[in-house]
């Protein structure tokens, strides 16, 4: 394991080349250049102000700012998560050459996709902060969490785009099982709601390791509150132990890559 | 201990042949009908095979290796394997040094971005970091020869200029240990010539090379001694010439007469004054026997031979008939001998011997080998291409400009 990771640090110019790779290809490719990094995060957040729309039509209340930012918050690293495990999940049968021909640790696929998915999160996440600006939503000291919390985001999504990048070489169909995943989530996952309007049930709902990470950028952010510090530990340790199983999991399957692909 | 630059200790690799399941769809049902049915795996055990069984050799720091044999022997699994893409089955492995492998050249492109981009690209897969490939910038885009169109997205390339550029990276790899895959296919003869030059300055570095190719005329100029893999096993581990000498025997009695052909060549040898042999000297005399044996009964045939030169490319072709021989007749069960004395006059290389017989009149060809068997002509440094001409120098004078001739 130490060996691993000393030599993934040797490779980490490589790292960053193929992230860079796949971020200038991406911006390239597409006439729609940055747009594409915002478009997505752009529909998820309207179609959230549509459901809220509808939540406080049905309560007969105000459709408050504070919840139009909480979606709009919750929203951008969901479209975030979606997207970097569907791209690392493509990231070793999408780079078969390299996984066949030559030698380096392939590890660099998965987080790559992720890191350049980071990129385009951080486009969308800039928009967001002067959409929020504009809506005066103001600061707080608990802005501090947020870097924290988008830190134990990108080690959930390393981890599981490692196993599933690693699985999907093996077997072709587990990428329409994640996409699957990937888009039915959404409804599992506290983005157009929040997890207090289902009262002490909501804390089945924090089971799932992403919603105390969205609901406490949502706190920190929109409500000018600390998260919920237990709940938060929680998802830190899942990510840490997705990260390093499936770090162990990837190592584990590497040597066969080259002739199973 | 430390003079060694690789070394491979039983080195064992086994693969599975067939389909395997590549879906969970396919593979859940797989596996739930075998926990019910009990032990079925024996099955799948027989479809697989050794891709190399016990190799072991070793390789001195400056030394360079050739590894030759036919397609298949596992010469492509050898290297995955030194260069870490594979694990073997079994075995040790030790590689002291970075290792670098110029097996797919461009395998780290990618088409949209340009030139320059993906020489940071392709260089940074290969392990130099960045400031090393900022070092050799204008070299590498100088041996390219692509300096105009550095800035073009590498898709507008044409397969050549891809090639080129990808070697031209790769080859700049400061690599204490050197793999080589056949690259040397690519660009045109120039190209090639350049590539030939840069492996032989490489290896005057001190860089360890292993050489694996089918152009044995690449082998012998490059490596002093090679390893012969024949279906996964090192046959001989020898010098390059004696290796070589080896390979190409063994190819010669491959062949079994094919039981349908109303007539079919039962023999081929190619000999010199001491009996039957594969490497002559260029200008040597060398005796082809050809022994034809008939099926049915056949009449006005010929014994056509003729070289070849490793791009298929015929540099001589004779036959009985045209060396004055009436056409003859075979009974069934019934044999024809001849025999051709040929000089070779050749220059160094690898050659094909192709016999057939043949029927002019009707212009209808029966039994070919192809090839027969294979010659090799030892090299002399007197002489390159591919005739020998036998020069000699008659006269050599240096001519030193006088100012005075200008003046008149």
């Amino acid at each position: 394991m130490k060996e691993e990771l000393q030599e993934l640090y040797k490779y980490r110019e490589l790292l960053y080349m193929i992230t860079y790779r796949d971020i200038k290809v991406r911006y390239k490719q597409s006439i729609m250049g940055f747009l594409w990094a915002i478009l997505m995060p752009i529909l998820i957040v309207m179609s959230g102000v549509v459901v809220r729309y509808a939540y406080a039509m049905v309560a007969h209340a105000p459709l408050r700012t504070a919840d139009i930012a909480s979606v709009a918050i919750k929203s951008v690293p969901w479209a975030f998560i979606v997207s970097s495990i569907r791209f690392s999940c493509n990231s070793l049968t999408g780079n078969r050459e390299l996984v066949v021909k030559i030698y380096f640790p392939k590890e660099i696929f998965p987080m790559a996709a992720v890191l350049a998915c980071l990129f385009d999160f951080l486009v969308a996440f800039t928009a967001l902060v002067v959409f929020l600006a504009f809506i005066k939503i103001g600061w707080s000291i608990y802005l501090l969490w947020v870097p924290v919390l988008l830190c134990t985001m990108v080690l959930f999504c390393m981890g599981i785009g490692a196993v599933v990048s690693a699985v999907s070489l093996y077997f072709r169909d587990v990428k329409y099982i994640v996409e699957v995943f990937l888009t039915f989530g959404i409804f599992f996952t506290p983005v157009f709601y929040d997890v207090r309007m289902f009262g002490d049930r909501g804390n089945w709902l924090m089971l799932n390791p992403v919603a105390p990470l969205l609901e406490g950028l949502s706190a920190s952010i929109a409500h000018h509150a600390s998260p919920d510090v237990h709940w938060y530990l929680y998802s830190l340790v899942f990510s840490l132990v997705a990260f390093l199983s499936g770090f162990v999991l990837f190592k584990h399957l590497e040597p066969a890559f080259a002739e199973s692909i | 201990m430390s003079d060694v630059a690789l070394r491979m200790e039983h080195i064992y690799k086994k693969f599975r042949k067939g389909e395997t399941y590549n879906s969970l769809r396919d593979f859940l049902p797989a596996m739930t009908g075998k926990m019910f049915r009990g032990q079925e795996l024996d099955a799948s055990d027989k479809r697989e095979f050794w891709a190399l069984q016990d190799i072991s050799f070793e390789v001195k720091r400056g030394e360079s290796l050739g590894i030759i044999g036919r397609n298949g022997a596992g010469k492509s699994t050898a290297l995955k394997i030194l260069s870490r893409i594979m694990k073997p089955t079994k075995g040790r492995m030790i590689v002291n040094g970075r290792l670098s492998a110029l097996i797919e050249v461009t395998a780290g492109f990618h088409p949209d971005l340009t030139g320059m981009e993906n020489i940071f690209l392709h260089g940074t897969i290969l392990g130099m970091n960045k400031r090393e490939i900022q070092s050799k910038l204008d070299q590498i885009i100088a041996f390219s020869g692509l300096e105009d169109f550095i800035d073009t997205p590498v898709k507008r390339y044409s397969s050549g200029m891809y090639a080129r550029l990808g070697f031209s990276v790769a080859a700049h790899v400061n690599a204490e240990v050197l793999v080589v895959d056949e690259v040397l296919s690519v660009g045109d003869y120039v190209f090639q010539q350049r590539c030939m030059d840069r492996i032989r300055s490489v290896i005057a570095a001190g860089t360890t090379v292993l050489f694996v190719s089918h152009n044995l005329k690449s082998v012998t100029e490059i490596c002093q001694r090679a390893m012969l893999l024949e279906h996964g096993k090192a046959v001989t581990i020898d010098n390059t010439d004696a290796v070589i000498r080896k390979y190409l025997s063994a190819g010669a009695t491959s062949e079994d007469p094919d039981e349908k052909k109303p007539v079919y060549i039962s023999r081929v040898t190619v000999r010199d004054r001491a009996g039957e042999q594969s490497t002559f000297e260029s200008g040597q005399t060398a005796w082809v026997d050809v022994e034809v044996t008939a099926r049915e009964a056949l009449e006005k045939l010929a014994v056509v031979i003729w070289f070849k030169d490793e791009t298929q490319y015929i540099i001589f072709h004779t036959s009985t008939e045209r060396l004055g021989s009436a056409p003859f007749s075979l009974q069934p069960g019934g044999t024809y001998r001849c025999t051709f004395e040929l000089s070779l006059n050749i220059a160094h290389g690898t050659f094909h011997l192709v016999t057939q017989v043949y029927r002019y009149d009707i212009q209808k060809g029966y039994d070919r080998r192809d090839p027969a068997t294979t010659i090799f002509i030892g090299s002399t440094t007197a002489v390159g291409g591919a005739v020998n001409c036998f020069p000699r120098l008659i006269e050599s004078e240096t001519i030193v400009p006088s100012t005075q001739s200008c003046e008149v």
